[in-house]
């Protein structure tokens, strides 16, 4: 940009820029600076506080804490992989195999369950999969058990609800990607002998890797800090990492270790969009459209 | 493999019955819902006792239905307030936003801009949070200062409004933005050198133009906000909405009640969506 350019603060600059910096500044700036800072605070016995690293040092200390922060990172990678090997055939059917006609209405059915609220999808999984539930129900009606299994509270119920609850932010970018992929490509790859596993992987899977990033990342960020689905779904005696800040929060009323962890999920969920922008040479702005 | 290469009918046939599994597994906990809606039975599981709509009108002691239930509908009320107040709020920030990133020019846009991302990437309960403990040390900060109780920084139904526009104005800024990119701005020009000035250009020319994408953008805002439980969860006081209230009652047991809310839902955003879809198309058009 040239240095020497004018800028002149005319009316609808001011007009237009006021109210956005009110926003910025007041509702996610100085919001995170005050999270960092009561992080760092901790409170003495006469009600004063000084400032040190306490709060972290108690997080790698207790194994409770940083297991379940491993077991959340952990996990949501699974999730985020599992989601894009379901999407993955799902995006391709839908810009290359089935007939144009067709393709608005599976489009506008792929979207359809991802506009009513999370907590109604969740509660429709608990409806089908707890003890009581209507898959137990069949399953001991045909005779295939003999008594209803509990299905629900474990990590398996888990991680499939939140691949269901994730699948829409996979499924729109690999879509978007898979459209601008030439057919001639896989014609010609097919012409030459190609068999359906070197065509996936040497022609549709390099071609469709931006769509896989944004995907992938808005999966895991998501998936990371869901609270909804692990509090409903998972174990009683397997905790998400939100878990472990909502209970610092709400039940031990501990305010800066609460936010020394919210600060540490923030930072795992930046590292992680910021190395794979870096790994793909993408921008912010130009995946988040 | 596509359209226009031959393939195996086993190959054919397995593909397409991974689609229907595909599809069975996005509506069966939507469909298994909306129908246990009108069982009737106490619990919302089967065997199927017949067909009732008393979840939806019932007002029997055991049997409270939704449309008599002062709870839900309470909320429910609170849902409708607080995503109205975030949807004019960030419908007119986000324009304003869409605005100052298209076509103004200032020192420090290309960091305003990230930082106007940013509410992309930060996970909701980490937002609402942060917001909670700015609240209430400022909170605090006017107590002690001036000695000054204000509500707005306690948890309740400002700082859910707040906490909410925070992130959905993010959404519509670039809802709009994407519009106003294409706008042709020889139309601007034209308008000035008949002697209009900036602002009267914008009011009876750029608004028009950007009319679609504006309503768009309000209804995703309106409907993110409905169902926001992430920021809500955190900055919620006594006055709950929907989904912090069906959420409380589905952790501690569950009757068809809600269900009958899932059903009001279910049916609710598909229309909106649906509408909104075919009026953004026929718009475009």
């Amino acid at each position: 940009m040239n240095p020497h350019r004018r800028y002149r603060f005319s009316l609808p600059l001011v007009l237009f820029l006021s109210p956005v910096l009110i926003w910025l500044v007041l509702l996610i700036v100085l919001p995170h600076v005050e999270l960092l800072l009561m992080s760092l605070r901790v409170e003495g016995d006469d009600g004063g506080f000084s400032y040190s690293l306490a709060n972290y040092r108690q997080f790698f200390d207790e194994p409770i804490y940083w297991l379940t922060f491993v077991r959340t990172a952990v996990y949501a990678i699974l999730v985020t992989f599992l989601t894009f090997l379901v999407a993955l055939p799902v995006a391709f059917y839908i810009t290359k195999v089935v007939s144009p006609r067709r393709q608005g209405l599976l489009m506008l059915l792929l979207l359809m369950p991802f506009w009513v609220s999370e907590l109604v999808r969740v509660y429709g999984w608990m409806i089908l999969l707890r003890e009581s539930g209507v898959i137990n129900h069949f399953l001991v009606g045909l005779g295939l058990w003999e008594q209803p299994v509990e299905m629900l509270y474990n990590d398996v119920a888990m991680v499939m609800g939140l691949v269901y609850t994730s699948m829409l932010f996979m499924a729109v970018p690999l879509v978007s990607v898979l459209e601008s992929l030439d057919d001639s490509l896989i014609e010609a790859a097919h012409d030459l002998g190609g068999n359906i596993a070197s065509i996936v992987f040497r022609i549709i899977i390099p071609h469709a890797m931006p769509g896989i990033v944004s995907g992938c990342i808005v999966v895991f960020m998501l998936t990371l800090g869901n609270y909804l689905t692990p509090n409903l779904m998972g174990g009683k005696n397997s905790l998400w990492f939100t878990e472990q800040i909502y209970n610092q929060f709400i039940a031990s009323f501990n305010w800066n270790q609460g936010a020394s962890f919210g600060f540490l999920l923030l930072l795992l969920s930046s590292l992680v969009i910021w190395a794979g922008l870096k790994i793909t040479r993408q921008k912010l702005g130009k995946v988040v459209q | 493999m596509i359209r226009t290469l031959p393939q195996g009918s086993v190959y054919r046939f397995g593909y397409r019955a991974y689609i229907l599994i595909y599809f069975a597994f996005l509506f069966a906990p939507l469909v298994v819902t909306c129908i246990l809606a009108f069982n009737d039975s106490q619990f919302p599981a089967l065997p199927w006792k017949g067909f009732t709509l008393e979840w939806f009108f019932g007002d029997l002691p055991h049997r409270v239905g939704i449309f008599n239930d002062r709870v839900n509908l309470d909320s429910i009320w609170v849902s409708f307030q607080v995503a109205f107040g975030v949807t004019l709020a960030a419908t007119a920030v986000g324009t304003c936003a869409a605005f100052l990133f298209e076509q103004e020019e200032f020192p420090g846009k290309p960091l305003l801009y990230f930082l106007m991302l940013s509410p992309l990437v930060i996970p909701g309960v980490i937002l609402g949070i942060s917001i909670l403990l700015f609240a209430n040390s400022m909170g605090l900060y006017f107590e002690n200062r001036w000695g000054l109780d204000i509500a707005l920084f306690r948890p309740g139904f400002w700082l859910v409004v707040l906490g909410q526009f925070a992130f959905i104005t993010t959404l519509v800024t670039l809802i709009v933005s994407a519009r106003l990119r294409k706008f042709d701005r020889t139309l601007e020009e034209a308008a000035m050198n008949l002697g209009a000035g900036r602002l009267a250009v914008i009011w009876h020319i750029t608004l028009k133009y950007l009319r679609p994408a504006i309503i768009g953008g309000a209804a995703v805002a309106f409907l993110m906000s409905f169902e926001n439980f992430n920021t809500t969860l955190f900055l919620v006081g006594s006055e709950t909405t929907l989904p912090i209230n069906l959420y409380l009652q589905v952790r501690d047991g569950s009757t068809p009640v809600i269900n009958a809310i899932s059903f009001l839902l279910i049916v609710g955003t598909s229309v909106a969506a649906v509408a909104n879809l075919y009026f953004s198309r026929s718009r475009e058009n």
